[in-house]
């Protein structure tokens, strides 16, 4: 029987696959930013653009203040964990305190063009690249 | 609650004996338990999972949370980069008897689930009053 349906999970797989593959490139190994730094981030390409997708859970909007300048994204920000009241502690995983990053992208940006949403703890830069920056196709004669 | 520079905490896949029927994958959600006077607080970070799409089950003193991320949001995207890994969050947990199964409240806020697991009556402190 031939298949009628498209495993709803490939897209899952083939994108899970790609970030286990990246994780080991040395894209942006020598910036100044750093890797291991919080927040960790997910660059990703949508046509002549760059999307970076940060997890900050428990980051409050008021909290985040974000920067661009020539090719410098920069996220800072606090995140504070605990509990007000009176409780005993079973368990602690989650940490709290301030970062800072900065990530320098290998192409040239419109920094008045760089959008930010942050929803569900989850921090979306929509960095346009820059007109100048664009490549021209070249007709052939 | 100290100030420091924070550090990455990678995330850690789920580990089951059996399998599950989808092979998706599924990470540990950091999580905080608190208990006060009257109930177990649980709070875990599950960053870009919508509402609708947590489950928390309470069954046989056991409290299983699952949370789904939504998959559509990354189409046409091209990784170039990547730090983490993004997929589902699961994790169970083995509660006392103390805990009232008919009375949780969970609470969705900046990808930090809250659930509140009250005790029941008699697990609540009582104060005794000495004449």
């Amino acid at each position: 029987m031939s298949m009628l349906l498209t495993d709803p999970f490939d897209t899952l797989f083939q994108f899970q696959r790609a970030l286990d593959q990246l994780r080991e490139s040395d894209w942006l190994d020598t910036g100044p930013s750093g890797q291991g730094a919080y927040p960790p981030l997910n660059v990703f390409r949508k046509g002549d653009d760059i999307v970076i997708i940060t997890e900050v859970p428990g980051v409050k909007k008021a909290d985040l203040r974000i920067e661009a300048k020539g090719n410098t994204i920069r996220i800072a920000g606090a995140k504070s964990v605990g509990h007000d009241g009176k409780a005993s502690v079973h368990r602690l995983e989650r940490r709290g305190g301030t970062f800072d990053r900065a990530l320098s992208l290998p192409i040239e940006i419109n920094a008045d063009g760089v959008k930010a949403e942050c929803r569900d703890g989850i921090l979306a830069l929509f960095v346009p690249r820059a007109e100048q920056d664009k490549p021209r196709a070249i007709t052939i004669s | 609650m100290s100030n420091q520079s924070l550090e990455v905490q990678q995330k850690k896949e789920v580990v089951t004996k059996g399998e599950k029927t989808v092979p998706a994958r599924f990470y540990v959600p950091g999580t905080d338990i608190y208990e006060t006077e009257e109930a177990l607080q649980v709070v875990m970070e599950v960053p870009g999972v919508d509402r609708k799409n947590i489950d928390v089950k309470l069954e046989n003193d056991e409290l299983h949370v699952e949370a789904r991320i939504d998959f559509s949001n990354y189409e046409g995207m091209e990784p170039l980069y990547t730090e983490y890994n993004v997929g589902h969050f699961a994790r169970s947990f083995s509660l006392s008897q103390q805990i009232d199964q008919n009375n949780i409240a969970a609470n969705l806020s900046d990808g930090v689930l809250t659930l509140t697991l009250k005790k029941i009556q008699q697990a609540q402190p009582r104060r005794i009053e000495i004449r």
